[in-house]
């Protein structure tokens, strides 16, 4: 790592380069090849499902009896399911659902996680133990069966799932940012500036969050493809989104029932459920390694 | 050590009193009477009052609880709404189904795991190892529901060689387990390399390595045993992991299990099976991670309780 910077220093103009930590995230994230190409899939399949309706080549709802139950062909790319609908016009209108699924819950989870954990690691005390005590509780369950529960309290739903899936990412957010709260709360800056009066809450977001986000940016991506992956067993398992929507997992159940008849229906939504996990995990393991080799031990 | 496990064992009561007070707080979050729920969408109003007070929902909320843990302790939680059953007989059927799919995926998914692991560590930077932690991360982000279909589809429609579902012989179990287990495996196997490398920078693996021990016994015993004390705790996560994942492969294979169970209840807003389950399934979890920290506590030399 450090051979080759000292190379292009001596070799480059004298005058010293001025390192952002935006450009110095750059120039470490460049290097990582495989969260790069994971990062231009996740960037296309964004746009796809941003642009959906004019992307995907046949409207995902509109039945063709004629089509029924048909295999990939240069019309239909991954066939057609038993209504004749087609099913790569679905599986992009699908990406709507679990990324946005994935991005909802993931912020709504982090947003409360990090605010407890920033008061649980700035203020101390028994304001911190309650704090933590209550994440002990939620991670000793698992995340599914959290969900589960909350998803029979609120009802099945797509809606709902968001929430559920939500809550099981608070408390790894809560202590991530507690932990790296604690460290920069002794810091000599943090110390000035509370030394000139500034308030706690000036303190809390302006001085100590943004030192605690390489670590959450780094776990806002993992936590985007456990959430997506958990949404799709919840819709799976026929919890969260309802048979006509075209989620990957609702998809996938439907496809159960045609297995030996048309394969294609339970291989294509789990491919893109694959693909689309796999991606978050490998852009989130290179992140880390750019913003935070730290966290490499764990 | 038998100390330290009265007092953990105490520790238990704590977090179980939260967890009733939370499991009975669940009847009355649910949307709508519950004794509405249990008369039958075309009761009347008078068939609703009478299961109310047989149901001692007309009762005060405190004395409900204390009726609810009272009967917790001997087991008792009520009757099934779907089946009419008692609800502790209806989990009694399904417990060792579910006990033998996750024991059985635990031990083959650790063992495994932990191979691949030890031999990316070892074979850092070469084939093996990015064979090896490839696997692994496509290992974590497989949907386990796509692998039960596709294993079925494969080994059950296309060959024939193993049933599609069910529960009885021992060809019932190999899918599901191996399905239940492979992102455990690719867990353990990702774990067991970063434990497995630290350890191996350690000085006295060097100092084994200059006195000329085996290399074979350096790693297998010098590394790997120091390796397993983090490597422990892992697997005690990934029980819970297990657990949860065994709900949606319970599904897959209809294996009749707690899981299964727990959806079909969700479904039917059968709530006295779901409070059981959920007691049930905390119990699990909780008793678990006590074993885990008492293996933790044996293979450490250097913890003592006192």
């Amino acid at each position: 790592m450090t051979t080759p910077d000292l190379a292009t220093a001596a070799g480059s103009a004298p005058e010293p380069r001025i390192q952002t930590p935006l450009g110095e995230f750059w120039r470490k994230f460049r290097k990582q090849k495989v969260a790069l190409a994971s990062g231009a899939f996740l960037i296309a399949l964004i746009l796809a499902a941003a642009f959906a309706p004019w992307v995907a080549p046949f409207d995902p709802a509109a039945p063709d009896y004629e089509h029924v139950l048909e295999g990939g062909s240069a019309l239909h790319w991954a066939g057609t399911d038993a209504y004749g609908r087609d099913i790569f016009s679905r599986i992009i209108h699908g990406a709507r659902i679990s990324l946005a699924v994935g991005f909802l819950s993931v912020s709504l989870g982090g947003v409360v996680g990090v605010l407890l954990g920033l008061i649980s690691g700035f203020y101390g005390g028994r304001i911190d133990s309650a704090i933590m005590r209550l994440c002990d509780v939620l991670l000793a369950f698992p995340g599914i069966l959290l969900a589960i529960g909350i998803v029979a309290i609120l009802g099945p739903g797509i809606d709902n799932v968001i929430y559920a899936v939500a809550v099981f990412s608070v408390p790894v957010f809560a202590r991530l940012v507690r932990g790296s709260t604690l460290g920069l709360k002794a810091s000599v800056y943090v110390d000035a500036a509370r030394a000139i009066g500034v308030s706690d809450r000036l303190l809390m977001l302006r001085h100590i969050l943004p030192g605690t986000l390489p670590s959450v940016i780094v776990y806002f991506s993992m936590r985007i493809g456990t959430s997506i992956l958990t949404a799709a067993s919840l819709s799976f398992i026929g919890l969260g989104a309802q048979p006509p929507s075209p989620e990957w997992g609702a998809m996938l159940a439907d496809g159960r029932s045609y297995l030996g008849v048309a394969d294609h229906l339970a291989v294509y939504p789990g491919l893109a459920i694959f693909c689309t996990v796999l991606a978050f995990n490998l852009l989130g393991d290179g992140l880390r390694d750019a913003l935070d080799p730290k966290l490499r031990q764990n | 050590m038998l100390q330290y496990l009265i007092k953990r064992l105490l520790g238990i009561v704590p977090v179980l009193m939260v967890i009733s007070v939370l499991v009975f707080g669940f009847v009355h979050l649910l949307p709508g009477d519950p004794a509405r729920l249990v008369a039958g969408a075309d009761a009347t109003e008078r068939d609703i009052a009478l299961v109310r007070e047989d149901l001692g929902l007309d009762r005060p909320l405190w004395e409900q609880f204390v009726r609810f843990v009272g009967g917790a302790l001997q087991g008792e939680f009520g009757t099934s709404l779907k089946t009419k059953r008692a609800v502790s007989e209806e989990i009694g059927e399904r417990f060792m189904p579910t006990l033998w799919l996750t024991a059985i995926s635990m031990v083959w998914a650790t063992l495994v795991g932990l191979l691949i692991g030890v031999l990316s560590a070892v074979r850092r930077g070469r084939w093996q190892d990015y064979g090896g932690m490839i696997v692994a991360i496509s290992g974590i982000s497989f949907p386990s529901f796509w692998l039960g279909l596709l294993l079925i589809d494969a080994f059950a429609v296309r060959l024939g060689w193993l049933p599609t579902g069910g529960y009885g012989e021992w060809q019932h179990f190999v899918l599901p387990s191996v399905t239940l287990g492979v992102g455990v495996a690719a867990v353990m196997a990702r774990f067991t390399r970063s434990a497995f490398v630290d350890i191996a920078r350690e000085d006295y693996v060097r100092t084994a390595r200059a006195k000329g021990v085996h290399e074979r016994l350096v790693v297998w015993k010098h590394t790997l045993r120091n390796a397993l004390i983090p490597i422990i705790t892992m697997v005690g996560l990934q029980f819970g992991f297990l657990l949860g994942g065994s709900i949606v492969v319970e599904m897959v294979f209809a294996w009749p299990g707690l899981g299964r169970l727990l959806i079909d209840s969700v479904s039917y807003r059968d709530y006295p099976v779901i409070q059981a389950e959920i007691l049930l399934f905390s119990l699990e979890f909780i008793l678990i991670n006590l074993l885990v920290d008492v293996l933790y506590a044996l293979a450490n030399p250097e913890i003592h309780y006192k």
